[in-house]
């Protein structure tokens, strides 16, 4: 099915993006740009003084100090403090809950039923939301958006470039993990009040665990020898079979200790990956989630707490899973109400003064984000034959008053305005 | 009424000032000091006495009294205390779902001063705060301005003027906030005709009381929202006005002109778009900046150089949190990114500081560092416009209310587990930092 699935894919990328782009949105193609920095920060090793990164034909070609790599006469040629790679927003909701918070643009959440995994990302994605390219000024290039905590499991999840005329050409990884919401916020009916919904703690993972053993079933059955006996395609089983399988992850959004605790356990039990997402209170339980070998997506550094599940969160909590050796990176999360969205340069700079080092910071949205994301052989990082995708800076990247100033996406300058 | 009012001043001037005169003074040596009101003082001196600024000076022409306790800041910035113009901290609602209307609704009735936001605010190196009720109404309320004192009760925090009123502004909003089933406006223009209708009947009543000359017989039944009302037609209160789309300030422009009150346009996500009107009708605006637009039709146009803009067009700009909406603990970042969107760093500060002072008719008291104005003051661990600035401590009126060093303070200010349970009880003068006269 899987395979079926992304032939389909591949057909509807050619068959949309062959034509010539009718809007002015696609930026032209500059096949060789230079882009040199007072500091490169290449994430492959330690920052080059007065460096060049060469981008020829989308790709990342050379990267090193401006003494050995000569400007070829024909490039395009950028200038900037801090180059950086083209920045990751390893979690979001952007292209899909739109910036004016209407219901007609908000495409994040069904609430048909809570478990709802067959939901793909790349049937909601609006490549063209004002939102994407808000990000993109500032530099990033790379967002694994998709469907919105809310439900026990919302759907899917995608990363895409931030250009684009269509999900086909943004897309780099068109179903990435399967939303899973566990707490509060897996219950919208408060008490089970919708009569599909959990209506507490124990029965939202009740629910969870016997969906995956649906799936365990399914599997077995659509691989029995006679093909009458095979069960009908289930678009939900299909996806948890791609669970079970490890092929997605779990996305879990979690904020509290006890619910961490809750997702570590259904890892264990079903053998899955899963990722942790938000995480408020995960400090608490570092030793556990380090040799549960999960990666955390942390919640934006600037989200509010104040009450309920996030009443413990602190600014200090990507420092402090870092420092006990577990994986994270850094995102813009998800907003109901003003802002639509977070900018996860700006959650990362306040991650930097609260603990992390500039080089880890920014690792928390390049190459570690890459990495979790399992597209670290594309984008998150300067080295020969990654994707052109470039970021560059009049200054620290995290300072407040500092500017981006340019930004190249397959190396495609598509945003040269400071912000 | 009267005796009430005399009975809280006496209350007041009594308590009040005993809890909050340090019994020695106090000279901050070596710091950066940014009064605001005038340039930088790379080394400085600010000497504070009797909860008031004595002197602030270079170190080489301000005497500091030979029996000052000298706190040696040296590296550090000192600036004023930050004043928001625009916070919801404390837990409180102002007008219920009753009616869009509601100027006899006082906020101060609903804050629980415990509220760990408070110790957030102080971590952020807030001092002053105009706490507003919501924008969902056409009024919502009274709202108080207050002193982020340490506080058991509201009356800890109020602000009053020498007779003893309390101090504090009325909220308005338009646009689509309110806008719901009646008796709420579904229209702006609806929206409009019921604030006018409901200022006219205050007009009239106004000319009542003046015309009855307290002749008991003749004065009309005392009315709490229409001398909430008069309050606001008599200039003693200023109306804080939420309106983002540009039509919308407009509105608000006209009314003032109708029935002459005083106004400060807050949010104001369209004013870039019309500038140079507001400079023209003597608008001031209350500005506040978030991550991105949308989130509601009416923020749709957001810019991060709304105070560049209205700096360029000469209207007089300063910042709010309106906290949950943005953290008052980052509350420096906003005038920050006001400067990145190209606003000049002075009228960034002081958009932080002496222009919300202005905005709340209170810049007599605070808003910069001068000789006679509260000491209310934050010490900061380098450029107030930088991510890696730290606030240091927070000082009001002479004590201190936020150290960095404290570990209890350094949670409200990072966060953490316990860092937004209700404040504990603290008592002016069982707390030890207060015995030891800070």
């Amino acid at each position: 099915m899987r395979f079926v699935c992304r032939s389909c894919f591949v057909v509807a990328v050619v068959a949309v993006a062959s034509p010539a782009p009718s809007q002015a949105v696609e930026p032209a193609v500059a096949p060789l740009v230079a882009i040199r920095g007072e500091t490169v920060h290449t994430m492959a090793g330690p920052p080059i003084k007065d460096g060049v990164v060469l981008v020829e034909n989308g790709k990342v070609t050379l990267v090193g100090s401006a003494q050995d790599i000569p400007i070829p006469p024909a490039a395009t040629v950028l200038r900037g403090k801090v180059v950086t790679p083209g920045l990751i927003d390893a979690h979001t909701v952007v292209g899909l809950s739109g910036f004016l918070n209407q219901e007609q643009d908000q495409d994040q959440l069904d609430r048909g039923d809570p478990i709802q995994p067959e939901l793909r990302a790349i049937d909601s994605y609006n490549p063209r939301e004002r939102l994407v390219e808000w990000l993109r000024g500032f530099g990033i290039t790379t967002i694994h958006t998709g469907h919105a905590p809310g439900a026990l499991v919302s759907g899917q999840t995608m990363v895409v470039k931030t250009v684009g005329e269509t999900v086909e050409a943004a897309a780099i990884k068109p179903a990435a993990m399967v939303a899973v919401t566990l707490g509060d916020d897996s219950r919208p009916g408060g008490d089970g009040a919708d009569k599909k919904s959990p209506g507490t703690r124990s029965k939202a993972v009740a629910m969870l665990r016997s969906e995956l053993v649906k799936a365990q079933d399914y599997v077995r059955k659509r691989g029995l020898p006679d093909a009458d006996k095979r069960p009908e395609r289930d678009l939900r089983r299909e996806t948890f079979a791609e669970v079970l399988t490890g092929r997605l992850p779990l996305l879990v959004t979690v904020n509290r200790a006890a619910d961490i605790d809750s997702a570590l356990r259904i890892a264990a039990e079903f053998k899955i990956r899963i990722v942790l997402d938000s995480a408020a209170e995960a400090y608490l339980l570092a030793d556990r989630i380090k040799a549960a070998g999960v990666p955390v997506i942390v919640h934006p550094t600037m989200r509010r707490g104040g009450m309920g599940e996030t009443e413990n969160i602190s600014f200090e909590t990507a420092a402090k899973l870092r420092a006990a050796g577990i994986p994270i990176a850094l995102q813009s999360g998800y907003e109901g109400y003003v802002p639509k969205t977070r900018v996860a340069l700006f959650e990362a700079a306040i991650a930097s003064a609260n603990g992390l080092t500039t080089e880890e910071a920014l690792a928390a949205i390049t190459s570690d984000a890459a990495t979790i994301l399992g597209i670290a052989d594309r984008v998150g990082s300067l080295q020969p034959g990654r994707d052109g995708d470039v970021a560059v800076f009049d200054g620290d990247p995290f300072e407040y008053t500092t500017h981006c100033i340019a930004v190249v996406i397959d190396g495609r300058i598509v945003a040269d305005t400071p912000r | 009424m009267i005796v009430r009012w005399i009975g809280f001043a006496a209350c007041w001037l009594g308590l009040g000032v005993a809890a909050s005169a340090q019994e020695r003074p106090i000279a901050f040596v070596g710091a950066e000091v940014l009064p605001i009101s005038a340039p930088p003082i790379p080394a400085g001196v600010v000497v504070v006495a009797g909860g008031k600024i004595a002197a602030v000076g270079p170190a080489a022409s301000t005497p500091i009294p030979p029996d000052a306790e000298r706190i040696d800041v040296a590296g550090r910035v000192i600036m004023p205390g930050l004043v928001d113009t625009h916070s919801h901290v404390g837990g409180g609602w102002g007008g219920d779902g009753s009616g869009p209307i509601q100027p006899d609704v006082r906020i101060l009735d609903s804050i629980n001063v415990r509220d760990s936001g408070f110790r957030k605010c102080r971590a952020g190196g807030l001092t002053a705060l105009n706490i507003m009720p919501g924008s969902g109404h056409l009024l919502s309320g009274q709202t108080v301005y207050v002193k982020l004192r340490s506080a058991r009760t509201i009356d800890d925090v109020l602000i009053r003027d020498a007779s003893g009123r309390i101090l504090g502004g009325m909220k308005m909003a338009n646009g689509t906030n309110s806008q719901k089933d009646a008796p709420f406006p579904g229209t702006r223009s609806k929206a409009a005709a019921l604030v006018r209708q409901k200022f006219l009947k205050a007009q009239d009543y106004r000319r009542k009381v003046a015309e009855a000359k307290d002749d008991p017989a003749k004065l009309p039944d005392r009315d709490l929202e229409m001398e909430g009302l008069i309050d606001v037609l008599e200039g003693r209160v200023i109306v804080h006005h939420h309106a983002h789309r540009a039509d919308d300030i407009m509105t608000v422009l006209r009314l003032r002109d109708e029935f002459g009150f005083k106004v400060v346009l807050h949010h104001v996500s369209e004013a870039w778009k019309i500038a140079d009107a507001i400079a023209k009708a003597g608008g001031a605006c209350s500005v506040i900046v978030v991550d991105s637009p949308g989130g509601k039709i009416e923020a749709m146009d957001m810019s991060l150089a709304t105070g560049a803009v209205l700096e360029q067009a000469g209207v007089p700009c300063a910042f709010h949190t309106d906290d949950p909406v943005t953290d008052s603990r980052l509350f420096l970042r906003t005038a920050a990114l006001g400067v990145r969107a190209g606003m000049s760093r002075e009228k960034a500060l002081e958009a932080l500081t002496l222009a919300g002072a202005r905005m709340l008719d209170l810049d007599d008291r605070i808003g910069s560092l001068e000789a006679g104005k509260d000491a209310d003051l934050v010490v900061l661990s380098g450029d107030p416009l930088s991510v890696r600035t730290k606030v240091l401590q927070t000082w009001v009126e002479g004590r201190k209310v936020f150290d960095r060093d404290d570990p209890e303070d350094r949670l409200f200010a990072v966060g953490g587990y316990g860092a937004s349970r209700d404040q504990a009880a603290q008592a002016c003068c069982t707390d030890s930092r207060f015995s030891e006269g800070r």
